[in-house]
């Protein structure tokens, strides 16, 4: 395969430097936290608890979530109704969502002073508290319940037509059914789905900082931010985000070992197979339960939010604005940042033939973002106030934790663009600039849209590093409402919490239109 | 007899009328091109399509509200007609109780099912062990243990090698001669029908038409048919 050596060396440089600043902001953090560390001794008895309740909160959430979506994912697969794919659709939305925002919806439904208790309060019962380990699992099931669910149904979607075809020739009963074709498909999913969920809830914070909290409720990376926050002990943070990294690499490892299945884009999951098996009317109104409890679950809390921030919007704390133009200026900087790395290591691995460089991409999923901002804090502490680079470390750390997601979808879509028409690109001489404009940007155009829509959202509600660095002049919107919150002004971070939700909404719909508006596909 | 009496079936904009008979005890194919409703037919027939007008009768009796597996049919697809996770023993078991709880006599029909199409001796193996014509045999084991009178062929053999395909049609006619089962072969091979099938249900332009007999149909083809065969018919 000839190519002109000028485009041979703008392709390797550009994946080169963009590897090179992925590996330089991971393993350089790791030297630094590593060093470091060494001053702190051994673990402490906390920071044990920490690590045992980390284990204990991402094994229960991963369970329930995966336990409560297959009965959801079933009723799904087997019942069509008006807005069907609606909900499938929104259940890809806690993905992009706030979790500040969140959390603050499943405090006005289970809170203190929420829907729940005041029902509990009618019948006399005294209202439940779900701050602790309870509070932490319930978000966490908000969050990785609609996940699971959609890729469980994925697993029912992929079974083939005929087999159910077969079964109702065959005169299969419910159970049948489940015995000769649900339960061999669940053993083969259920593992990757639990792992998926496991993964994400291990490097939780937001949800610990806003949900847990205490000794007794205390995850890694909250004790993390604790050590740099509260007690400015660098060293005893740099050992505890060791520890994270062991998880998150163990962890990782065992994934490799399973697979980790895809999460659709929803794509495929609107097929239905008639289900002879259950047609009676007793699992008709048990799958309608099913899916108004499940759609209620989600939509509640995000109904209780908007309700009450709109009630807030006359209550919006001041700064309100320069926080939002501070979320929307980082958001779109790690964008650029993200789709700019993505593009030059998908570039250099696919045409380079070095599956190896994706991969390398893919590394900022196993490091947490608490050790690589602990890292940049004890690199930058020295030198400078790491509070002045506060929302440029967001950015970057950002835009290192959306890069894996955006490379799993560029990476096999311009591995295909290449292996369809790259001979013909060749042979026409286009290269360079050109190859970009004229073949990769225009039929690229929709998974780039949607990986900048979601490197926008995910970066606007991010409340994780920020939060590390940040002096309260330079809050983002999330950290504000955080605040807020914290001094129980209920109503204004309801206010902040729309605002937030709208923007991270709204930039996500953005880029994803964009992207997909006139494409020739 | 199998009865379609002013059988309408839709999907969507596609449609298809059916108002034919055909004998039972034979083996008929139903040819088309591609897309023209040939497994439509057999799907309405086995029950997974509802009718949107018309009855289907067999022996004189209306099938039509049937649930699929009260139906005097057995049906095998293109693919998928065994669960991976199972052995050839379970996979043609499922055909006698779908609990796979079997007694020793039924147990016994089994293997005697596999033996007769060849397979003795290889219950144990997994459909991911076997060939495409062995787990086609698999397949033909479970319908001649079910024994319904309708044997429905939705192009089990598409994907083997011509001498293989061959080999199947002759066992196919084998079996249907022995039980004097009714079986209806969908195909786009002219070949297979001259191979084994005594009447032609031609399957065009969203109707299909009454039985004909092989040879005649060959021999004198309609207009549908002749563009279906193109030049193909000279040969």
């Amino acid at each position: 395969m000839a190519r002109r050596p000028v485009e041979i060396s703008r392709v390797t440089l550009a994946g080169a430097a963009a590897l090179g600043l992925v590996l330089a902001l991971v393993l350089g953090t790791l030297a630094a936290v590593a060093l470091r560390a060494e001053a702190a001794g051994g673990l402490r008895a906390a920071d044990w608890a920490a690590l045992r309740f980390t284990l204990l909160q991402a094994s229960l959430s991963a369970g329930l979530s995966v336990a409560l979506a297959v009965p959801l994912a079933r009723a799904l697969s087997r019942r069509s109704f008006a807005g069907r794919g609606l909900l499938i659709t929104l259940m890809g939305a806690p993905f992009i969502l706030p979790v500040i925002v969140a959390v603050l919806g499943l405090l006005a439904v289970f809170g203190r002073a929420g829907l729940v208790n005041a029902a509990l309060g009618w019948f006399g019962l005294g209202p439940v508290s779900i701050y602790g380990l309870e509070g932490v699992v319930l978000a966490h099931v908000f969050f990785n319940l609609p996940l699971a669910t959609r890729l469980i149904l994925q697993g029912w979607q992929e079974v083939p037509g005929e087999h159910f075809r077969l079964a109702a020739s065959l005169g299969f009963s419910a159970r049948d059914v489940a015995r000769w074709i649900e339960w061999p498909m669940l053993r083969a999913v259920l593992p990757g789905a639990f792992l998926v969920v496991f993964l994400v809830c291990l490097t939780s914070f937001a949800v610990a900082l806003t949900m847990g909290g205490g000794p007794r409720a205390t995850t890694l990376e909250l004790a993390i931010y604790q050590a740099v926050r509260l007690d400015f002990d660098l060293g005893r943070a740099a050992l505890l985000a060791l520890v994270q990294l062991a998880l998150g690499v163990g962890a990782a490892l065992l994934a490799l070992r399973f697979g980790l299945p895809e999460a659709g884009l929803g794509a495929g999951l609107d097929r239905i197979e008639r289900r002879w098996e259950a047609e009676s009317l007793a699992l008709r109104l048990w799958d309608g339960l099913l899916i108004v409890l499940g759609a209620g679950f989600l939509l509640v809390p995000l109904g209780t939010v908007a309700w009450r921030g709109l009630q807030g919007l006359t209550a919006l704390p001041p700064g309100i604005w320069e926080a939002s133009l501070r979320s929307v200026s980082v958001a779109l900087g790690a964008t650029a940042l993200t789709l700019a790395l993505a593009l030059s290591i998908a570039a250099f691995a696919v045409l380079r033939r070095l599956p190896v460089a994706g991969a390398a991409g893919v590394l900022g999923l196993a490091a947490s973002p608490l050790m690589i901002g602990t890292g940049l804090f004890i690199l930058i502490n020295p030198l400078a106030d790491p509070a002045r680079f506060a929302l440029l470390v967001t950015g970057a750390v950002n835009a290192l934790m959306a890069l894996p997601f955006v490379l799993r979808a560029l990476l096999p879509a311009l591995a295909r663009i290449e292996a369809d028409y790259g001979r013909l690109a060749d042979a026409l001489g286009m290269t360079g600039a050109t190859r970009l404009r004229l073949l990769w940007w225009p039929r690229l155009r929709p998974v780039l849209g949607f990986g900048a829509g979601l490197t926008a959202a995910l970066s606007m509600g991010d409340l994780g590093v920020v939060a590390l660095f940040a002096a309260p002049e330079q809050a983002t919107l999330p950290l504000q409402m955080y605040r807020l919150m914290g001094a129980y002004q209920m109503q204004a971070a309801a206010g902040a919490g729309l605002v937030l939700l709208a923007l991270s909404l709204g930039l996500f719909w953005l880029f994803d239109r964009g992207g997909r508006g006139n494409a020739h596909l | 007899m199998l009865t379609f009496d002013k059988v309408l079936i839709r999907q969507g904009d596609f449609s298809l009328a059916a108002d034919l008979e055909i004998a039972g005890g034979q083996i008929a194919a139903v040819l088309g091109p591609s897309g023209a409703g040939k497994s439509t037919l057999l799907s309405a027939l086995a029950g997974f399509l509802p009718l949107a007008a018309g009855r289907i009768l067999w022996q004189e009796q209306d099938i039509g509200a049937l649930p699929p597996a009260e139906r005097p049919v057995s049906i095998l697809f293109q693919d998928g007609n065994l669960f991976p996770h199972l052995n050839a023993r379970q996979n043609v078991g499922l055909g006698l109780r779908p609990n796979l709880r079997l007694e020793a006599g039924e147990w016994h029909a089994v293997e005697r099912a596999l033996e007769r199409v060849g397979m003795a001796g290889m219950g144990a193996r997994r459909p991911a062990a076997l060939s495409g014509g062995q787990a086609a045999r698999v397949a033909l084991a479970r319908a001649l243990v079910r024994a319904r009178p309708l044997m429905l062929l939705d192009e089990p053999f598409s994907a083997l090698g011509p001498a293989l395909r061959a080999e199947m049609l002759a066992l196919v006619a084998e079996l249907a001669h022995e039980s004097g089962a009714l079986v209806l072969m969908v195909s786009h091979e002219p070949g297979d029908a001259r191979a084994i099938a005594r009447e032609v249900v031609l399957v065009a332009e969203g109707r299909a038409h009454a039985p004909v007999a092989t040879d005649e149909i060959f021999a004198n083809p309609p207009e549908a048919l002749k563009h279906y065969l193109g030049d193909r018919r000279a040969s």
